[in-house]
């Protein structure tokens, strides 16, 4: 009989996997400093951040932050741990994205000939992404909704010549009355 | 409401006094100046103590504090100030040892602009410490003050650094000198409302043990939770075993008492880690030193994790029940839950262990550290306060000065930190000044912090630093002989000073033994001896190997007893 292994060594892990797509969601102190102590937690334990996104919450004493990572599974645990430790972080949770709504929002910078103009304005439309800068030869689209739908409207523009990609990552909030 | 008449600095040390702070241990600087003149012109009860180096400062601090299970205060300046401090943070921050460490700071105009002896004390401490804050507002001191020692004090203790610019320091304060605290993210209160479900089903799985052991570590002592301990341990007729900063928590000499277990702990303990049903860790965080191979810990037992720390469940190993709190609330409760175990036969087969693995040595052949230290037990009657460097000695004297009493016994154990013993002495010495303090060091890590021997003497302090010397840096030799094909790398130390002539130089009376008949007599002399510090200098054999040893990584049940006879693999766990 051996026991469950806890381990950082994704040669030893149960699961080799890196996890992608957890959304961690924190309520902190609105001071300096707060998000490199938080940055710390992640970065000493060789998780990726991949994406970061700081406001200042209603009670500007605080700030809300969401956090898209990527790293070793069995860390996952330990990690929230250890974000809910810092005396700064006044929560960090997972959440279930059943009982979330997780939106973000992209800036595309595609260039393109007076030709494709029609085609690229009717994908922006299919997917309610909006115009927000339109020249003779380049266009600025705002897409936004959930991680994978922003996905497929880039794809589907990437068979024009997208100069530039801007996104903001993830933003979550739980759904009904559960605190974020 | 500028009615104070104070300035920032006089508003800081004036908060530390009303904390009941007694010991401040520094280093002065530029950036300190104000800082430095409110200890002048603050009345108060708060002494401060000089040291040699901003290190020493903190492991007096530390020591203070390990001593007592109060927090003293760090004082030093900006820049190199804060930076030598950081080994010293960080050896507190390893073993949960409450400190408030106060640093100089440039102006805040001149922050980020590499101003002389500038450093981002802020960012540079950040990793190893509880919490650290950077003053901003010369009215928020008070406040801040009050939060560092409330954070440094409860909950699971440790270091907490404000970090002062100077212009904060010595502008005017016109605030509240007691403001309420504002932690909105700290709650330690936390620790005294247990999940009772958890206490009854680890009730339940005690009552069906047959082999129990009870894994005792320093959440117990930092808890005040010995008698607890001894109240659970004797119901249930349960062995114990402590880590190495557990040592003390329940006496060693107590017929339950199985000592320390792990890397080198002794032979009947780490038997009993293998072969039991039921393990019960009470405030350990089941360190690398002590589970070997994670995978193959405790494969036989159910495991009942209790401590204050949430993210210590499941770092390492999962338990069957998991106990978060403070470890004297949580005994409270579980004793009330518990009936006397038929723990007999465990109990006779554990003896049957102690028999034959014995901690012992021998004594031809040359003098050996495990005599010294043998003998110096025997002679302070296991009473006196015991603090190490990190190596074969603190190993030894782990093994062979039994301790009987929290707050005895002073090692650093997770940072592993060179040169603490001696400064950490120093400290244990002043928060307790009627008791026999020995800094028992190596010959390497005496010389890392030997320059507050000036401390010491200045002082009077009747501190007894015995250096066992063999000349080498012996635990990484040891490593080298067994695993490196006995290359030598970097672990000799020939060019080491006569210790006895140095001690002198600081007007500090010395003492040599050099023969395995001479430990008792010369140990006695130095113990009589209370006109100051003494250092005694012990010649040991040169390549003595300390065991049991479980080579990292390797499970508990591959633990050397004595000499391997084969060649060793390199270990491939922890370092």
């Amino acid at each position: 009989m051996t026991r469950d292994i806890v381990t950082s060594d994704s040669s030893l892990a149960p699961s080799p996997d890196i996890v992608g797509g957890h959304t961690l969601s924190m309520f902190v102190n609105n001071k300096p400093g707060v998000l490199m102590r938080i940055c710390q937690v992640f970065a000493r334990r060789a998780y990726n951040l991949d994406s970061v996104v700081v406001s200042r919450g209603r009670d500007p004493q605080f700030s809300r932050l969401t956090l898209g990572i990527s790293g070793d599974p069995a860390g996952l645990e330990q990690i929230i741990k250890q974000c809910n430790k810092l005396i700064d972080v006044i929560h960090c949770f997972e959440h279930d994205e059943r009982e979330s709504v997780t939106r973000e929002l992209a800036l595309v910078k595609v260039l393109i000939d007076p030709g494709d103009r029609a085609e690229v304005l009717q994908i922006l439309e299919h997917f309610g992404a909006k115009t927000v800068d339109l020249g003779a030869s380049s266009i600025i689209a705002m897409i936004y909704g959930n991680s994978e739908k922003v996905d497929a409207a880039v794809h589907l523009l990437s068979k024009f010549d997208i100069v530039e990609t801007v996104r903001t990552g993830k933003v979550v909030m739980a759904r009904g009355e559960a605190s974020t | 409401m500028s009615t104070t008449n104070l300035d920032g600095a006089q508003a800081l040390i004036k908060t530390l006094n009303d904390l009941g702070v007694e010991y401040i241990f520094g280093y002065s600087g530029g950036a300190a100046l104000p800082i430095f003149d409110a200890l002048e012109t603050v009345s108060g009860n708060i002494k401060f103590v000089l040291s040699r180096h901003e290190q020493g400062a903190c492991h007096m601090a530390d020591g203070y504090a390990r001593a007592t299970g109060k927090p003293a205060v760090v004082l030093v300046t900006s820049g190199p100030g804060a930076g030598n401090t950081i080994t010293g943070i960080m050896t507190a921050q390893m073993d949960s040892v409450p400190m408030i460490i106060i640093t100089g700071q440039q102006v805040t105009w001149m922050l980020g602009k590499d101003a002389f002896q500038e450093a981002d004390t802020f960012g540079l401490t950040m990793p190893v410490v509880k919490h650290n804050f950077l003053v901003r507002e010369t009215n928020s001191l008070p406040r801040i003050t009050k939060e560092a020692y409330h954070i440094a004090t409860t909950g699971r203790p440790g270091p907490v650094l404000i970090d002062v610019p100077k212009d904060i320091s010595q502008s005017e304060f016109t605030g509240d000198l007691d403001p309420d605290i504002d932690l909105p993210g700290y709650h330690p209160e936390t620790a005294f409302e247990i999940n009772a479900d958890a206490v009854t089903r680890a009730a339940e799985i005690i009552s069906h043990a047959k082999k129990p052991v009870i894994l005792g570590g320093h959440g117990i002592m930092i808890a005040r939770a010995d008698d607890e301990l001894m109240e659970l341990a004797t119901t249930l007729n349960c062995p114990v075993t402590t880590t190495l900063l557990g040592k003390g928590i329940f006496p060693e000499t107590h017929e339950l008492s199985l000592g320390m277990l792990g890397m080198h702990g002794t032979a009947y303990a780490n038997k009993a880690m293998v072969e039991c049903d039921l393990i019960i860790n009470i405030g350990s965080r089941f360190d690398d030193r002590i589970i070997g191979q994670p995978e193959k810990f405790g494969a036989l037992a159910k495991i009942i994790h209790v401590d204050i720390d949430p993210s210590e469940m499941n770092k390492m190993i999962h338990p069957d029940v998991e106990i978060i709190g403070d470890a004297k609330v949580v005994l409270q409760a579980l004793n009330k839950q518990i009936a006397p175990l038929e723990t007999s036969g465990w109990l006779a087969n554990l003896d049957g262990y102690k028999q034959k693995f014995p901690l012992a040595y021998r004594k031809q052949g040359g003098l050996r550290m495990q005599q010294v230290l043998d003998e110096l037990y025997q002679l302070t009657d296991g009473k006196a306060v015991v603090t190490t460097d990190v190596g074969q000695h603190q190993m030894w004297a782990a093994q062979f000065y039994k301790t009987n009493a929290s707050f005895n016994w002073l090692s650093s154990g997770g940072a592993g930190t060179m040169g603490f013993g001696f400064p950490a002495a120093i400290g244990a010495q002043f928060a307790r000044p009627n008791d026999i303090v020995v800094a028992v060091v190596g010959d390497g890590g005496y010389q890392m912090t030997l320059c507050e021997l000036a401390t010491a003497a200045l002082h009077k302090l009747p501190v007894k630093v015995l250096v066992l010397n063999n000349h080498y840096l012996g635990m990484v030799r040891q490593w080298q002989e067994l695993f490196f094909d006995n290359r030598e790398s970097g672990v000799n130390l020939e060019g080491n000073p006569d210790f006895v002539k140095l001690a002198e130089a600081y007007g500090i009376k010395g003492f040599n033994i050099k023969r395995p008949a001479d430990v008792g007599k010369v140990l006695q002399k130095a113990l009589d001896y209370n006109d100051g510090p003494c250092v005694i200098n012990a010649e040991c054999v040169k390549t003595e190997n300390v065991f049991p040893m479980i080579p990292a990584g390797a499970a508990l049940e591959d633990m050397l007893v004595e000499p391997p006879k084969h060649k060793m693999a390199k270990p491939t766990g922890s370092t």
